[in-house]
């Protein structure tokens, strides 16, 4: 596109329309029934009224969604290496794999609370399940999916293994570990914050986003709420925007699908 | 007499229980030979190529390289692959240091050879270049390149050109002689092209198929340095029509369905 202020202006316009119909919407609805929609205007304010617990909370579910992603990418690594050393493995080990993936959060966290006790180390734990599965998948699947001329190119080589797999195999894997960590990262906030509510705890000023959310919910803070909503989608529009630039840094040499255009 | 560089003694090759894909094959190579395989797909020029690199075992016979098992002479053999099986990721100097890298070969030596082998292929200046930003005739110097930097004794080609348009595959034939010039490699070339083969190489074997086996060696006596002006000359066009001769007969007897 060869008119670049179109790509601040559309988005723009299509934030103040957003905030219109919000307003139209909000004033539309009865008198009584418009609490269930605070004004932008409110949320604001709520973020200025509830601003040190908003930010409390979300730094401690940034701790927790970090932790938890740090923690899947290096076990997911590991064990995606692991994995591709045979298909026999790979059989044997999936259906467990697919067995923590398929218990959802909720049954998980209180399992995770007698274990490990609750907050951090818990919500830590959890977000780890829920960015782990599309990691390991998608590295393993990269791991094996080697260009066979060029695995053949290192055997004429006389590579060893350990320069087979670290020269070769890993770095040609990148792009689909890359897949894995741009949905682990929109993963694992949501995760965090889902943990929060089932396996968080207020104790020491340990409450995450998903606390406050039950707690302004349970209190009728609307406004507040809507912030803590919003302070959420902040977090996993930030965790994203960070991955997908190391991801383009990583591979904008030689990736097609991260060639730099002016589209 | 000296020791030839690569001596096929009734070599036979088959894979596990297959059929016979190379039958008894006898052939002796000196040092700077040329040679190029020609003969019908499927008839075991890449196969033949593999055993030469060690890549696979040789079933009965005995297949030497400078008196030793290929796998034993891996260090004086190199390979360049009908793709150009560059690394990505790498820029064009770091894929020709691939091979010092993968030996070991500190970093001092490794500049000073990639620096020499992409000068003998005419690309220095895009050393800094990745893969996808090069051409096709481009990707496979740097190929070709990074099969020099070992300073190989003996290598194999196995249709490298075979993907290029004639224009590009015609300079690379002259570029591929004019570095052999400054460092005397012994070649074996498979192609398909009876032109190429013949431009290039001092001997031609034809191959035939089922089971794969030398069907007539031809010398080519057109002098080096081979030129533009070679492609010209009334003894490069008898020889290119005699290969093609040759080579069609082998095909319509490879081919049944081809016989009238
Ligand atoms: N790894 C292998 N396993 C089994 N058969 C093979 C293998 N490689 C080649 N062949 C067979 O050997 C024959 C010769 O193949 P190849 O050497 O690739 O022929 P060419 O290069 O002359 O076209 C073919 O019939 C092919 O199917
Ligand atoms: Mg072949």
């Amino acid at each position: 596109m060869n008119r670049p202020w179109l790509r601040i202006l559309l988005p723009a316009a299509a934030g103040a329309l957003l905030v219109a119909v919000w307003y139209g919407v909000h004033f539309w609805l009865d008198e009584e029934l418009r609490f269930l929609l605070p004004t932008p205007g409110a949320v604001l304010d709520a973020f200025s009224t509830h601003g040190p617990s908003l930010a409390r909370a979300a730094w401690n579910t940034t701790q927790g969604a970090l932790l938890g992603f740090g923690l899947a990418i290096v076990v997911s690594f590991t064990l995606a290496i692991i994995l591709s050393l045979s298909a026999l493995v790979r059989q044997s080990l999936y259906p467990f794999l697919m067995a923590l993936q398929m218990t959802p959060l909720p049954v998980l966290a209180p399992i995770c609370v007698i274990w490990f006790g609750a907050g951090l180390p818990s919500v830590s734990l959890l977000t780890f399940v829920i960015a782990f599965f599309p990691l390991v998948v998608n590295t393993t699947q990269g791991l094996i999916s080697t260009d066979r001329h060029l695995v053949e190119l290192f055997g004429l080589y006389r590579a060893s293994r350990f320069q087979q797999l670290f020269l070769l195999r890993v770095p040609a894997a990148l792009p689909y570990f890359f897949t894995g960590l741009r949905i682990a990262a929109t993963l694992a906030p949501i995760g965090a914050v889902v943990a929060d509510m089932n396996a968080g705890t207020s104790a020491g000023d340990g409450g995450g986003l998903g606390f406050q959310a039950v707690i302004y919910s349970s209190q009728a803070k609307y406004p507040a709420l809507f912030a803590t909503a919003a302070t959420t989608c902040v977090l996993g529009f930030v965790l994203n925007a960070i991955v997908l630039t190391i991801a383009w840094l990583a591979l904008r040499h030689w990736h097609d699908s991260y060639e730099r255009s002016d589209r | 007499m000296p020791a030839p560089l690569v001596e096929f003694h009734e070599v036979t090759k088959r894979f596990g229980a297959g059929p016979v894909v190379l039958d008894r094959v006898s052939f002796r190579a000196e040092a700077g030979d040329f040679v190029s395989l020609i003969g019908p797909s499927g008839c075991g020029k890449s196969t033949a190529l593999r055993l030469l690199a060690g890549l696979s075992p040789v079933t009965e016979g005995r297949l030497l390289v400078e008196g030793r098992a290929p796998a034993d002479a891996a260090a004086e053999i190199a390979f360049v692959f009908q793709e150009p099986t560059l690394l990505p990721w790498l820029n064009v100097a770091q894929n020709v240091e691939v091979p010092q890298r993968l030996r070991g070969v500190d970093a001092a030596v490794r500049t000073a050879t990639r620096t020499r082998v992409l000068e003998l292929v005419r690309l220095s200046e895009k050393a800094a270049a990745y893969p996808r930003q090069l051409s096709g005739g481009q990707k496979m110097r740097v190929s070709l390149a990074r099969a020099l930097a070992l300073a190989p004794k003996l290598l194999l080609l196995d249709e490298p050109f075979g993907a290029l348009d004639e224009m590009t595959r015609e300079h690379l034939n002259e570029e591929l002689l004019a570095i052999r010039q400054q460092a005397a490699w012994t070649a074996f070339f498979v192609t398909h092209s009876v032109a190429e083969a013949v431009f290039l190489s001092n001997r031609i074997l034809v191959l035939a198929a089922n089971p794969g086996r030398i069907h007539t060696e031809i010398p080519v006596p057109l002098p080096y340095p081979r030129t533009e002006d070679t492609r010209l000359s009334r003894a490069y066009h008898d020889l290119v029509a005699d290969v093609s001769r040759i080579l069609r007969s082998v095909e319509k007897a490879a081919d049944p369905a081809a016989r009238p």
